[in-house]
């Protein structure tokens, strides 16, 4: 804070930082503050609100905890964000390594720019190709069928095609921390651990892997949080038996028009997800502000 | 066990450029053995080409006579010491010592036992908990040495690792590296482009120059007996004083310079009528008149404690550079004077031009 004083000066510095306040008030404290407040009151009709019946209690969160279908979504949905973020840290962890240590120029500029033009499209518009490409007369399926490994086509939308949509979906969110990491690692000390006879496993699990906690960590912060938090992909990619937590958010309130259970599981996910980070943290041994950077 | 390691006619290429170019000599089992050039003169391409980093284009590489060809650095028996030592920041000193050996699957703690040996050795006893980041440059240098011979290697490669050091260190730790040496008996192979590093601590020096081998010899050798201008010119100051040859005899050579007759040990195949240059060392020129006497304008003198450098000018512009001892301080000449000096023939070297 001293620093922005100094490089601006009073006046601007003040704005910057009463500019940063107002952001934080209005666009992530208040609506919070609302949603909690919805949260522990009934959902009552127009004319009731205000009234001696409109008082906090934690029956919205009791209604989640006595329900077991949505009781069990919400387990699933956690879980299966922490597999979306496992699946694609297995997919970006060679590849971030490639381009990051062994990539020539070239070859690097050719990977960042076919990992990062898919991005220049609306995430509806890559979710709705995995529809394609997964539909049950689509073109995977054909492809499959065409070299005769399956004689009939398979149903993907559901649990794996949610999957696949989502891993797709976040690889770049996991792609550039590690590769960020990697890329500070000294080639030396791979050469090092290679001419100590150590096995290149050894080598990844003792000096790399370490090395690139900070950004390991941070990519699946961010892959478990988004997936969580995702709707296209389960909406569009996946059938009755892969609903996902935010789903049923959005039916509570889109409709059935209860803002306030809405509110109450919403609020409820976050928490989770919260929880789940932290203490993902804790495990790696990174702090939030390694995260950030 | 150490293991002679031997380069047959090695080449290397990097697409058009040619880094190393049909190098051969011999490091004898248990020698201390220097490879000494500018930077780019090939001599990292050489050292990463006995590790295995680098497989030659042209050529063998033999150790304890074996071809290496095809083998990966973590199968030769050799370990390096980087540039950089390319310690493991995140690992305890203990760990890094003993990650060779937990690579070849030894329990922990029998590793523990040897990386405490070895923390002996290089006099850190005690310091195995601590991580890299807390030692000084000083005692991460021994324990990267540490960690390279934890995995008893029959030859140790050392990249220029003294590098980043200051002198005092510097120099100490090449006292600690020729006994370390001397105590393991392992073959060291060391690339430095500091040549008193190199004299200092080798049983025999490669001096190479763009990619091509110049001479190996012992530093004594090298310094009394350079092969060739490159060499004459790198190892130590000298006196350049170019000529041709008119006469040549009982191994003896005289050169007429622009400066007068001069003579010098003839090196190698020197023929009358050839251009020639006579190389003179900056100690052997004596203040005075004598068999070989040079004249010079004085332009400075540089006193540096146990000898003085007189620096000046020949008559045909090229420069001069006299080491006077500080015990004979009173002949040396004062600058902006003319003033004469001499050296013994057997002191200087002719060499004919490339």
């Amino acid at each position: 804070m001293r620093d922005l004083y100094a490089r601006f000066g009073g006046g601007l510095a003040t704005i910057f930082l009463s500019l940063v306040l107002i952001w934080l008030a209005a666009m992530v404290l208040a609506p919070n503050l609302m949603m909690i407040d919805y949260a522990l009151r009934p959902n009552l009709p127009p004319a009731q609100i205000g009234s001696e019946a409109d008082t906090w209690s934690l029956d919205n969160f009791t209604y989640l905890a006595n329900e077991a279908v949505h009781r069990a979504i919400f387990f699933k949905t956690i879980w299966a964000s922490a597999l979306v973020a496992a699946l694609t840290l297995v997919v970006c962890y060679p590849i971030a390594f490639w381009m990051a240590q062994r990539a020539t120029p070239g070859q690097l500029s050719i990977a960042l720019m076919l990992v990062i033009i898919p991005f220049f499209i609306n995430e509806v518009l890559r979710t709705l190709a995995w529809f394609i490409i997964l539909a049950y007369r689509g073109p995977l399926n054909a492809v499959l069928q065409g070299i005769g490994l399956i004689d009939a086509p398979i149903r993907w939308q559901g649990d794996g095609g949610v999957l696949a949509g989502m891993v797709y979906a976040y690889i770049l969110f996991m792609l550039l921390p590690i590769y960020n990491a990697i890329e500070s690692l000294d080639r030396s000390q791979l050469e090092a651990a290679r001419d100590l006879g150590s096995p290149t496993w050894r080598t990844h699990w003792r000096v790399v892997i370490p090395h690139a906690k900070a950004g390991i960590a941070t990519g699946c912060v961010f892959t478990f949080m988004l997936a969580a938090g995702s709707y296209v992909a389960p909406a569009l990619l996946g059938s009755p038996g892969s609903r996902w937590f935010t789903e049923i958010i959005y039916n509570w309130f889109f409709e059935g028009g209860d803002w306030n259970r809405g509110a109450a599981y919403a609020l409820t996910l976050l928490v989770l997800c919260l929880a789940v980070v932290l203490v993902t943290l804790r495990l790696f041994r990174v702090n939030l502000t390694d995260v950030a950077k | 066990m150490s293991h002679s390691v031997e380069l047959d006619g090695i080449g290397m290429s990097f697409g058009s450029t040619r880094a190393v170019s049909d190098v051969s000599f011999t490091v004898q089992a248990g020698e201390f053995f220097s490879i000494l050039g500018p930077s780019g003169c090939g001599k990292t391409t050489i050292l990463r080409m006995i590790a295995g980093f680098l497989e030659p284009t042209e050529g063998r590489v033999l150790i304890g006579g074996r071809d290496m060809r095809g083998l990966g650095p973590n199968q030769r028996p050799t370990a390096m010491i980087f540039q950089s030592l390319a310690l493991f920041p995140l690992m305890p000193v203990w760990e890094n010592i003993a990650f060779g050996l937990e690579a070849r699957g030894m329990g922990k703690a029998e590793r523990r036992r040897r990386a405490d040996d070895l923390l002996r050795l290089i006099a850190l006893e005690g310091y195995g908990d601590r991580m890299p980041g807390e030692l000084s440059g000083g005692q991460r240098q021994r324990v990267a040495i540490a960690r390279a011979l934890a995995v008893e290697p029959d030859v140790l490669l050392l990249d220029e690792p003294l590098s980043a050091l200051d002198l005092k260190l510097r120099q100490h730790m090449r006292a600690e590296l020729r006994s370390l040496q001397k105590r393991t008996g392992v073959t060291f192979i060391y690339i430095t482009h500091d040549q008193s590093e190199a004299l200092a601590m080798s049983d025999r020096v490669a001096v190479m120059s763009a990619g091509l081998l110049q001479q190996v010899a012992t530093p004594r050798q090298l310094y009394d007996n350079p092969a060739t201008p490159f060499v004459a010119g790198f190892v130590g100051e000298t006196n350049a004083i170019k000529g041709r040859v008119s006469a040549v005899g009982d191994g003896m050579a005289r050169v007429d310079t622009a400066l007068g007759p001069l003579h010098g040990r003839a090196q190698g195949a020197v023929a009358i009528g050839q251009t020639a240059t006579l190389y003179v060392r900056p100690e052997a020129l004596v203040p005075g008149v004598g068999a070989n006497t040079l004249r010079a304008r004085v332009s400075r003198m540089d006193f540096e404690g146990a000898f003085a450098l007189v620096h000046g000018q020949f008559s045909d512009g090229a420069a001069l550079t006299a080491a006077v001892p500080s015990t004979r301080l009173a002949d040396a000449p004062a600058p902006g004077t003319d003033a004469s000096f001499f050296f013994a023939p057997e002191h200087a070297v002719v060499l004919a031009d490339a």
